[in-house]
């Protein structure tokens, strides 16, 4: 009941900001006709039960991001929505396949203004909360003594061997490489009070983030940890429709090259970036479920929500 | 041969590692970067009891260890290995000094001990938690003497050597708690 109690609060502190920021709160629908087709995110695909509505046929959202991207488009101005996400994907201490998320879109940020929001934020829920902000490149190389934008995949390989790391077909893939020495120098650390901004990432991880062209290139994007554990990622947005496309034509192939099954992208939602167009933007996912469960120093995410469908204990 | 997939992977479970049989101790899911899943795990090596730190790619599959721990009751030794037997089927089993470790200072015979078997061969014992010995070597107690921290040496029928309070005689039954080597208290015969 104390962690209702906190969570209620947390949610009430989280409107108040974007109330006194200015930011408008949307509601978009979390059951539609296409997925996310990023590699790293799988959806739950819906049916109804009886098949009385032929049409309905659709993906539960694993992210607002292409509704509130819509919306972007259509002149809404700065958004956030608090909202629950959907991922297929094993349940963990860190991870519930429903989850609370909360994005927002600010016009005219760049990740780095973004970075400043969400700490601004993360500070008036969890005042005693020390920041730090390091680059990608800085926090791979004290872990690995490698440099993620140049060392080369052979060195990378032999990097993951001395870490214990197995990566099965994957072992010579740049981008798993990456990843996985990325997961183990990330080391845990439950008790940190610690937020630590990583940002500019190798443009292999780029998603829809904007590439500076450097040197050396990366991605503009960031990830807030907490003792180790992913609070936010945040991204200085791509607009342009043709480089839009070019993203999801690699996310494509991605999955072609991890098994995954294909995930047509929304045509409606590319048709309202060549509409709109989307305005210059920076935009971040928080995991709100975590957030209450490190300010509440609880033990997994199943004690800071109300109760975990799917635990049979 | 059977494997485990990492959706498997959980506390306990039994997995092959460089050829030795490892037992996961913790299993953690982490996405780093939005990216792909990989499950960090601490497991321990059952045959060196060291600990390491692993990361799988989720999805991979690990072959699985033919491990199980069997409740098997100790019946005698020959000085380099130590027999034991299965009290329902009669089936036995030796095991090897490496396998036995600290047992063997607390095994007289018939003692039921918890076996861990790989691919039915023994590679671990642990004795019951409490132990009823005999002293078969103890010096008298001198009455006073305080600065050997009101304990003595005694020597116990299976060999081993404990700290006793100066009360204690040859001859005495003690129960010893076999998980730190320590006298509880006399024991009366059962």
């Amino acid at each position: 009941m104390e962690t209702l109690r906190r969570r209620a609060e947390i949610l009430q502190e989280i409107r108040l900001y974007f109330a006194q920021n200015n930011v408008l709160e949307v509601d978009t629908p979390l059951l539609m006709p296409f997925g996310a087709p990023d590699p790293a995110l799988n959806s739950f695909v819906s049916k109804p039960h009886a098949e009385l509505v032929h049409a309905l046929h659709g993906y539960l959202q694993t992210s607002p991001e292409f509704a509130m991207k819509r919306l972007l488009a259509a002149g809404s101005g700065d958004i956030y929505q608090l909202c629950h996400a959907f991922r297929a994907e094993n349940p963990g201490r860190h991870h519930l396949p429903e989850f609370t998320l909360l994005e927002w879109y600010r016009l005219g940020f760049d990740h780095h203004r973004l970075m400043d929001d969400v700490e601004a934020l993360v500070s008036a829920i969890v005042p005693t909360m020390n920041f730090a902000r390091r680059r990608y490149r800085d926090v791979f190389k004290a872990g690995t003594g490698l440099d993620p934008h140049d060392a080369s995949t052979d060195a990378l390989s032999a990097a993951a061997l001395r870490c214990n790391i197995e990566l099965g077909d994957a072992g010579d893939d740049r981008p798993s490489l990456l990843e996985a020495l990325f997961a183990h120098v990330m080391v845990r650390d439950d008790a940190s009070r610690q937020a630590l901004f990583v940002y500019d990432f190798p443009v292999e991880q780029a998603a829809y983030a904007r590439i500076d062209a450097g040197p050396p290139a990366v991605a503009q994007r960031f990830e807030l940890l907490i003792g180790g554990i992913e609070i936010a990622n945040g991204y200085f947005e791509v607009v342009d429709p043709v480089e839009q496309l070019a993203r999801h034509d690699h996310e494509h192939r991605r999955r072609q090259y991890l098994g995954l099954p294909a995930v047509e992208l929304d045509p409606l939602f590319m048709a309202a970036l060549e509409s709109g167009p989307l305005p210059a933007c920076a935009g971040v996912a928080l995991g709100v479920d975590r957030l209450v469960m490190l300010s509440g120093q609880l033990g997994s995410v199943s004690g800071a929500v109300s109760f975990d469908p799917f635990d049979t204990n | 041969m059977a494997s485990y997939s990492t959706n498997q992977f959980k506390s306990g479970l039994k997995i092959m590692i460089d050829g030795d049989p490892c037992s996961i101790i913790e299993n953690d899911i982490v996405k780093p970067g939005k990216g792909q899943a990989f499950n960090r795990i601490k497991i321990r090596n059952l045959m060196t009891g060291r600990v390491i730190e692993k990361t799988y790619k989720s999805g991979e599959s690990v072959e699985a260890a033919d491990v199980i721990e069997t409740e098997l009751e100790y019946s005698y030794s020959d000085g380099e290995t130590w027999t034991f037997m299965n009290t329902e089927t009669f089936e036995q089993v030796t095991a090897p000094a490496a396998a036995m470790g600290d047992a063997v200072r607390w095994l007289k015979g018939q003692e039921r001990c918890t076996v861990t078997l790989w691919n039915n061969e023994p590679i671990a014992v642990v004795p019951p938690n409490f132990a009823i010995l005999k002293i078969t070597q103890t010096d008298p107690g001198v009455r006073g003497d305080t600065a050997s921290g009101g304990t003595k040496p005694a020597t116990l029928e299976t060999g081993a050597v404990v700290k006793v309070p100066l009360f204690v005689e040859e001859q005495d039954l003690l129960k010893i708690d076999t998980r730190t080597g320590e006298y509880v208290s006399r024991a009366k015969e059962d």
